[in-house]
């Protein structure tokens, strides 16, 4: 504990520049992710082709990947950038697609009478998805919304390797020079993360249960 | 169209045409953005002979499949084990003794909330000549993929309907008996697609062997990138390679998929015969 205490700076810092990424990426990726549900479910073919296209090829691409189109492909085309700003690019981008499923599921999963009792009683389109159709569907897509959150939070640790000096950097950089202290610094880490990773999944329960009835 | 379309009526004579404007231009867009895409690649000599003359070599093209053989033997491995260790979860959560139980629901808490980077880094840290860079990448992957899975296999168990058990326990059967008899043959159809699914996510994780220095595909190609300075197009061949890889299993689940639940009973001779 002494250890962890004693640079107990570095390990903050280094989860204060994690949370950073992760909620930059969190908002981007829900607000992209949605719009890419939107998308995929609109009456216009070539956005229900461009959405698709986006969400399978993500989905099937390395996150290790994704930073690599940021980090190393992206800047010879011109572009200049801090690691930390292509980090959330390359989060984000990963992230939306999964999110997209997410909100797509949710709007799936409304019953279609639902939709048709909308235009039966004369709502246009704008009015039944606004009205009817979405207010549910987000209500369904809450929980997989916060296993997506999760796993981006976890997958916030491949920024690491590219630059940002996050949680898996600072086990990393603080290994290099006390390799005898290895225990300590794991499990100081990874009850950091779990901490982390039970703060999401409470918020998201208490999302779910205040949406329930509304 | 497609399986959303309840959303909106059958479009009219003007919602037709209105939906045809806006698919031309949203079409063009698309279009104008791709172009865009090109045309930045072209300018920054991106297209440039040179820079692709690395893949005429040989020895380029060995050190990228022995990157792929190198993430295609991590992740084997890491999903073997992973099922094994899944299916000791699983067992041990839906145990008849509630300390078994309480265990299992622990190990499989913990490991879920560890990202796998971390831990990773830790084994390779505590271990690095006893497991070398592959058993990190693996044993991290088997203990989480496991921890997963085990989530997939309970479910797939207590998905199958109740009276299933209940007649299997009647017939006099053991308790064993019906998890293997009865149970797990009818539980496999709702988890083999989820099972191949999970091979997508690890062959993507194995990714993450990279920042442990394990030799695999990304790695590969990042020396590629240093020593050749041709970043654009070898990230355009990893992506190449890695997305059409995952794509061919992401398909093969879909596949596996539609033959499980294809209509299970012949059509009737009668019916048949009628339609003739």
């Amino acid at each position: 504990m002494g250890f962890l205490w004693d640079n107990h700076t570095v390990i903050l810092d280094a989860f204060g520049e994690g949370l950073i990424l992760s909620g930059w990426a969190a908002l981007f990726a829900l607000v992209v992710g949605t719009l890419l549900a939107v998308m995929r479910v609109s009456p216009v073919p070539p956005l229900r082709w461009a959405g698709t296209a986006y969400v399978s090829v993500l989905r099937n691409t390395p996150l290790v990947l994704c930073f690599m189109v940021f980090t190393s492909a992206i800047p010879h085309l011109g572009f200049t950038a801090e690691p930390l700003t292509w980090a959330i690019w390359a989060l984000s981008a990963y992230t939306a697609a999964f999110v997209c499923e997410a909100v797509r599921a949710g709007i799936k999963s409304v019953p279609r009478g639902q939709a048709e009792a909308a235009r039966a009683i004369g709502m246009t389109f704008g009015q039944s998805m606004r009205l009817v159709i979405l207010p549910q569907a987000l209500r369904a897509a809450v929980p997989p919304l916060g296993n997506t959150m999760i796993a981006m939070w976890k997958n916030s640790t491949v920024a690491a390797g590219f630059g940002v000096a996050e949680g898996a950097g600072a086990l990393h950089d603080l290994l290099n020079d006390h390799a005898d202290k290895i225990w300590t610094l794991f499990i100081g880490i990874a009850v950091g993360y779990m901490v982390v990773v039970f703060a999401i999944s409470a918020v998201f329960r208490l999302i779910e249960r205040t949406w329930r009835y509304a | 169209m497609n399986d959303t379309d309840f959303l909106y009526d059958a479009p009219g004579p003007r919602t037709r045409r209105r939906i045809l404007a806006a698919s031309v231009l949203t079409g063009l867009a698309l279009i104008a953005s791709v172009v865009w895409i090109v045309l930045r690649l072209n300018d920054r000599g991106q297209f440039a002979a040179e820079l692709w003359q690395p893949f005429r070599d040989p020895s380029v093209w060995t050190t990228i499949l022995q990157g792929l053989g190198n993430t295609l033997k991590a992740a084997a491995l890491a999903i073997v084990f992973a099922i094994a260790l899944g299916a000791l979860l699983a067992a041990g959560r839906l145990s008849d003794h509630k300390p078994v139980r309480w265990v299992a629901n622990v190990v499989v808490e913990v490991f879920r909330a560890i990202p796998l980077l971390i831990m990773m880094i830790g084994l390779f840290a505590a271990f690095p000549e006893s497991l070398g860079p592959l058993w990190s990448v693996v044993i991290a992957l088997t203990v989480y993929n496991g921890s997963l899975l085990s989530e997939v296999f309970r479910a797939g168990v207590n998905g199958v309907p109740a009276g299933q058990r209940e007649a299997a326990f009647a017939l006099g059967l053991r308790k064993t008996q019906v998890m293997t008899l009865i149970l797990l043959p009818q539980a496999i159809r709702t988890m083999l697609p989820v099972i191949i699914s999970q091979c997508v996510v690890t062959l993507k994780d194995t990714a993450l062997g990279r920042i442990v220095t394990y030799q695999e595909l990304l790695l590969a190609g990042g020396t590629i990138e240093v020593t050749y300075q041709d970043y654009v197009p070898t990230t355009i061949v990893l992506a190449a390679i890695y997305v059409s890889l995952n794509m061919s299993v992401s398909g093969l689940a879909q596949l596996v998929q539609r033959w499980l639940s294809r209509p299970r009973k012949p059509v009737p001779a009668v019916a048949a015969e009628s339609a003739a």
